[in-house]
Parts: C-alpha cells; structure tokens; sequence
C-alpha cells in the first residue's frame, strides 16, 4: 500500500515550524531555556492543559509538538483511536530528567526523591502524555539512535501500516539531551488521505523534509 | 492554622509544578482530587507525601488514614498540627 508524509512539526532552537511554516520563535531571553522556551510556545498557542507543566522538558517537548501537528491534521475525525500510532526515536533516551532524579538521591541527608521527576525518568513516557492527551491507543514505540535515522523508521512504520497494525503514525525524531533539543515529527497516512500535498513516505522524502524544515 | 495553610500553598505550588496558580486561587476548603478543585493525581499524592516528610518530618506509615487528611488544604493542614512534632527546615 502507497503511504503519504502529511503533516510535519519542526521544533528547533527557538523556532516552532508546522508543515514548514514558522509559527512561532521565542526572544532570545526566553529560549535560553527550554522549559521556559516550550511553556512561552504553549501560552503562545493558547493550549489549556494544565498537567503540561508538570511534565518532563522531553515529555513538554513531545506535546507541544504533537499538540500542534495532530488537530490541525485532523485525524480522530477520520480513524479509531486504535488505528493511529505513534513511534518516535531520540539519542538521549531520558537524561536530563535521570539527571535530575540522580540529583536528588545522591545526599543520603537530604534523600527526597521525587515521584512526579521519578516517573518522567523513561523516555517512553513522552508518548504516553501525547497518547492521553490525544486519546490514542495504536501501536507505539519508542527507539534510542545515535541519530535521526529515516533508513530505519521509514521501513518501521511503513510495515505497520502494511499489516494494518494502524492507519496512520505519529513518527519522528525527540530530543533533549545536555548539548541541546530538537523535534521533528511527521505524520504518515495510506493514500486515502485527504491532504492537500501529501509527500511519498519514502527514505529520501523524510530526509529532504528532516534537512530542510522550511519546506512546504 | 491559617498561616499554616498559606504556607502549604506555597510549597504545593512549587513542588507539584502549579506554575499557572498563584496561592489566592487556592480554596482551603476546595477537595484536592477533583477537577473542581486542584485536579490532583496519584503522582501528586505521592508528592504530598514527600511534602509531610521534607517540610514536616512527618512519616506516612498508614496510607488509608491519608484519604481524610487529603480531602483538602484545610484537612492536610490540620492533620499536621496534629501530626508533626518539631518543624522542620525548609
């Protein structure tokens, strides 16, 4: 079966792209950041949920992207919540929250632990907010590469759709690591999706569109 | 009691990441569990717990007596007055 690219959200530095449009791009003081940076992109888009900021900057990261690509493409008109799926990939699985955890255990004197960083100290995590958020109960998964790597999610994803483990998948790539962040999600459907200008779900397309996040 | 209360709020806010909530929009009286009131989970009940411990010195050794004691602020505040033996610091 032909399967499309139709949607993308880029989330780089301090610039927020939906299908190659900038959207959004915070001043300098807030981007400094990156929970100030995604919290200023929330309120900028006007997003009501408040468990947002109770999340992890990986798992805020996560929804705001997913929050911004997902109702504008309008797929829970179109599926059953079991039939869109979600598999992201990152290199930095979930650090910079482990880190934080790991901070406060390490003083046997001061040994307060706490849950709400605890259970953000798994990666896969971050598909679970946007799973709740979104009402999605489609196959996931959650993959750590060194890389963005299409040559091995294309071929992933594309067998999910062919065996109809799903009709549509929230791909991508989520990072936030110690030398930065970045996201890069897309969004791939069969041919019958209605999208304007669907691109083919190939290595090379999700490359070109990974490269240059201003393409439309 | 009152500046008890006022004194939870701060440390609720903080440590449950209520970034959006200033301390007035606090009810004392207001359930802590339900979207009428904080909209707390069952993350944030362990988080109070460590809250009792850190702010408090106050051990959770029965966690069924904690469903009275987390209905409200006002609940939670007054089972520290009853519960905590020495303040502990911040």
């Amino acid at each position: 079966m032909e399967t499309s690219i139709t949607a993308t959200c880029a989330i780089r530095g301090r610039q927020i792209f939906l299908n190659g449009t900038l959207l959004f791009e915070a001043p300098e003081d807030t981007a400094a950041d990156l929970s100030d940076f995604l919290i200023a992109g929330y309120r900028h888009f006007g997003v009501s949920y408040p468990k947002f900021f109770k999340m992890d900057v990986l798992s805020k990261l996560a929804f705001l992207t997913a929050e911004l690509l997902l109702p504008k493409a309008g797929l829970q008109d179109r599926l059953r919540p079991a039939d869109i799926g979600v598999v992201l990939t990152n290199r930095s699985s979930s650090l910079l929250t482990d880190v934080v955890h790991q901070q406060s255990i390490a003083e046997p004197a001061s040994h307060f632990p706490s849950p709400a960083v605890f259970v953000y100290t798994l990666p896969n995590i971050a598909i679970g907010e946007i799973s709740i958020r979104h009402q999605l109960t489609g196959e996931n998964s959650l993959f750590v590469t060194e890389s963005f790597e299409p040559a091995m999610l294309v071929p992933y994803v594309s067998q999910l759709l062919a065996e109809k483990s799903c009709q549509a998948c929230l791909c991508g790539w989520l990072e936030a690591g110690l030398t930065g962040h970045e996201a890069f999600f897309y969004l791939v459907e069969n041919h019958a999706s209605p999208a304007p200008t669907p691109r083919p779900h190939r290595v090379p397309d999700v490359e070109l569109l990974y490269s240059q996040p201003h393409y439309s | 009691m009152s500046t008890l209360i006022e004194q939870l709020k701060g440390q609720i806010i903080q440590e449950l990441n209520l970034v959006d909530l200033q301390p007035a929009d606090i009810n004392p009286d207001a359930p802590l569990f339900d979207y009428d009131g904080l909209g707390l989970d069952s993350i944030d009940a362990l988080e109070l717990t460590v809250i009792l411990s850190k702010y408090y010195g106050i051990k959770v050794t029965d966690p069924a007596q904690m469903k009275k004691a987390f209905f409200s602020l006002a609940t939670l505040a007054e089972f520290i007055a009853e519960h905590q033996s020495a303040p502990v610091a911040a």
